[in-house]
């Protein structure tokens, strides 16, 4: 008699645990619960800054540098992601590509720091769209993970192929003397730099422009179009590949200019460079909403906070762990994000 | 159709298998010697040293571990050209025992895994009996547990951590040894420079948690400079993948050290100091020897101090001798990784010659009781085959490095 007992004890406690999961879940999946956290997060961020106000603010300014510079490797994401659906991996590696082109044009060339900057907009862009017909225009009937395999592979390619002595480097490169001399000021104990300004100007400009082309052209509409429906745009009458290879220029050029200038603010290169910004502003786009561009700007701002403040307040061995946790969470909870629109899953 | 098949698999499963266990059979090389591994020794002076034999000699084979690639390897670069001097000043004055040296080159990327299967590479394929490297503490520590257990000698130029010669538990690897100072030795040297010549009296402290060389360095810095008197006011730490320092900068600044301690790497001390000082951050920078290197950043870390073996401005003849000869061969004034690599490179055939046989053991007893007038000092090994001997404070000044103090253990 004893086990039949024993077992259905642990039958009975398996069956309890069960049925509070199946309660846990949907209770999850409500939402409150995640506002609760969030008040939590921001009461806890309110006494920090109470605690010292100025290394907040301190925190807060840098995270927006970082973030800015996000926004522009982030753009070129949702943007692909937008018209083709792709997640192109290989974007983080083009970044790279920007800044040792910006890098060569400045130092060795000796050009100012807005040539270097077009030349960067012109060689990443001519790199995507060689990317784009090369790898991904073959595929774009194949699979949506064929496509996602090769972007990768394209990723690791140029990682590799231009770390080979004759291309760029293996080793890094001190980016010496930069291209802008550095200026700091002391606003109230919070310290600004002029390259900051820049990012930042730069960065407004450059998504000023973009928005300017994407909601006030006839080049911006047929992306939207060719993002709306593709059968349906091609029946209308758009070039849909000349479209989709103009919004992988467009992601490239930002995303050269964001390598550039964020050498400039951490002045070290080497061909691995793109990768740990490459992701950072992946998960910001996702985590904005993958498709759509003011999200991916918020994203990017918020990640780029985020990862100041969790540097700062608890510690940076702990700083991705927490972004990548954002990633996880997002997609768990949210997989639409902030401002994504629930996706009509296509093919 | 399908029987003829699994008939035909089966055959040649066993053919193949007859084949692969011929295989090592007709191959037996006594000396299985990469190619491009190898340099040809330049071997005419053993003629006039020796009497002319009628046999080749064998050579002693001599593996230089080190990383070659990827971040630090510009460290490599320095360890291998300052052995290979070595070798080839022995092999002009006949060799050692009145036998050739002959060396291999293993790249150990400064990464443990790399160094550990290199180390296989050497002492299994390439039979060498003794080694000179490796460069970074996390590829040493792998390196000498391998040749502790094939009884290979290993001596270190620079690999500065407390393990790499003492295993955990605190007994003494009995075939490992180094040319440099340990990591607390350097920490505490540091700190009691920054407490007694500069005045100090708080300090930052930033490492890279993954590794053990910046960790040592940092932990002993903090000790000693809190023995002292001092305050260390920001610990901070980060990982090896960072490029973003803001955050740990703007803790820095608020907090506003006299001294600010960033025992890194060139690599990662370059991000840090630009960034500091686009941050207004006026502490002194300090630092150990992983500064040293020709691609460190001397406009963004101007100010600073470090913590070396040697220094090329050092006035003592045996250094300058070293650096004319050095600047000869390679066209560069040496840095501290290639002067350590000459020395152990020196010491390991000058205790080779001590115990007058070919037998690591011999060599390691011989070692432990040599002492030897070295570039980077008078070297005699303590117990725990530590050498005991001087360190250099470098100070870096208007894109220069000049020699400031030389500070007694």
């Amino acid at each position: 008699m004893p086990p039949p007992l024993f077992l259905k004890r642990e039958e009975e406690s398996v069956r309890k645990m069960q049925n509070a999961l199946n309660r846990f879940i949907p209770f999850l999946r409500r939402g409150w619960y995640a506002v609760l956290a969030g008040l939590l997060i921001l009461l806890w961020l309110v006494g920090r800054f109470r605690e010292n106000p100025v290394l907040f603010a301190q925190f807060m300014v840098d995270g927006i540098r970082l973030g800015f510079v996000y926004a522009l490797i982030a753009l070129g994401y949702t943007m692909v992601y937008g018209i083709v659906r792709l997640i192109n991996f290989a974007h983080g590696d083009v970044f790279m590509v920007g800044a040792f082109t910006a890098y060569y044009a400045t130092t060795r060339y000796h050009w100012g720091f807005v040539p270097a900057m077009l030349l960067a907009m012109v060689v990443c862009a001519f790199l995507a769209v060689v990317i784009e017909r090369v790898a991904y225009k073959p595929l774009r009937d194949a699979p949506r993970i064929a496509a996602l395999i090769t972007a990768i592979g394209v990723s690791f390619f140029l990682e590799y192929f231009t770390a080979l002595d004759f291309v760029f480097t293996p080793n890094f490169i001190n980016y010496t003397p930069l291209p802008i001399k550095f200026k700091t000021w002391d606003v109230a104990g919070v310290t600004f730099s002029n390259i900051m300004f820049i990012v930042i100007a730069v960065s407004t400009m450059l998504l000023v422009i973009l928005w300017y082309l994407v909601y006030r052209t006839k080049l911006g509409k047929a992306m939207r179009a060719v993002a709306w429906d593709k059968p349906t745009a091609r029946l209308m009458g758009i070039d849909v590949d000349l479209v989709i290879t103009f919004t992988f220029a467009i992601g490239a050029a930002l995303a050269g200019v964001g390598g550039m200038l964020y050498v400039i603010v951490y002045p070290q290169i080497r061909t691995f460079l793109g990768v740990m910004p490459g992701l950072k502003a992946f998960i910001a786009a996702v985590f904005g909403g993958i498709g759509s561009i003011p999200g991916a700007f918020i994203g990017s701002l918020l990640i780029g906070m985020i990862e100041t403040l969790s540097q700062g307040y608890l510690s940076s061995t702990l700083r991705d762990a927490i972004v990548f946790s954002i990633l996880i969470i997002v997609l768990l909870f949210r997989p639409t994000g902030l401002f994504g629109e629930a996706a009509k899953e296509k093919a | 159709m399908k029987g003829k098949w699994t008939v035909l698999v089966s055959v040649l499963l066993v053919l193949s298998m007859l084949l692969g266990a011929c295989a090592p059979k007709p191959t037996p090389t006594p000396t299985p010697t990469p190619k491009p591994a190898v340099q040809p020794t330049e071997a005419p002076p053993t003629a006039t040293a020796v009497p002319p034999t009628p046999k080749p000699v064998e050579p002693i084979k001599i593996a230089i571990l080190g990383p070659l690639t990827g971040d630090v390897a510009t460290f490599g670069a320095s360890n291998r050209d300052g052995a290979i001097m070595a070798f080839e000043e022995w092999n002009a004055k006949g060799g050692v025992l009145g036998r050739p040296i002959e060396w291999v080159l293993g790249d150990s990327q400064c990464d443990p895994k790399a160094a550990a299967d290199v180390a296989k590479k050497v002492i299994d394929e390439d039979q060498v009996k003794y080694i000179v490297g490796a460069v970074c503490s996390s590829e040493s520590i792998p390196i000498s547990e391998y040749a502790n257990q094939k009884k290979v000698v290993q001596i270190s130029g620079t690999s500065t951590n407390v393990m790499v010669t003492v295993d955990k538990d605190g007994k003494v690897k009995p075939y490992t040894f180094r040319a440099c100072f340990i990591d607390p030795f350097q920490g505490s040297v540091m700190a009691k420079f920054a407490l007694e010549n500069l005045k100090a009296k708080t300090a930052a402290v930033v490492l890279d948690v993954g590794n053990d060389y910046i960790k040592g360095l940092a932990e002993e810095f903090r000790k000693a400079f809190e023995a002292g008197g001092g305050k260390v006011v920001v610990w901070e730490s980060f990982v090896k993948e960072d490029t973003d320092f803001s955050a740990i900068l703007a803790k820095v600044k608020a907090a506003n050290p006299d001294v600010f301690y960033i025992p890194t790497y060139y690599d990662k001390l370059n991000l840090i100091a630009a960034q500091a000082k686009q941050k207004g951050i006026t502490a002194v920078l300090l630092g150990g020897d992983g500064w040293d290197s020709p691609d460190t950043d001397l406009a963004a870390c101007d100010g600073g101090y470090y913590t070396n073996h040697y220094s090329p401005d050092d006035p003592r003849p045996i250094v300058q001798d070293f650096v004319k000869r050095y600047q000869e061969k390679f066209g560069k004034v040496p840095d501290a990784l290639a002067a350590l690599a000459y020395d152990a490179a020196n010491i390991l055939l000058a205790s080779i010659e001590k115990a007058g046989v070919d037998d690591p053991t011999a060599v390691a007893k011989a070692m432990e009781t040599i002492k030897f007038e070295a570039v980077s000092g008078t070297i005699t090994f303590d117990q725990f085959h530590n050498p005991v001997k001087n360190a250099a404070i470098l100070h870096v000044k208007d894109g220069k490095v000049l020699f400031e103090a030389s500070v007694s253990p």
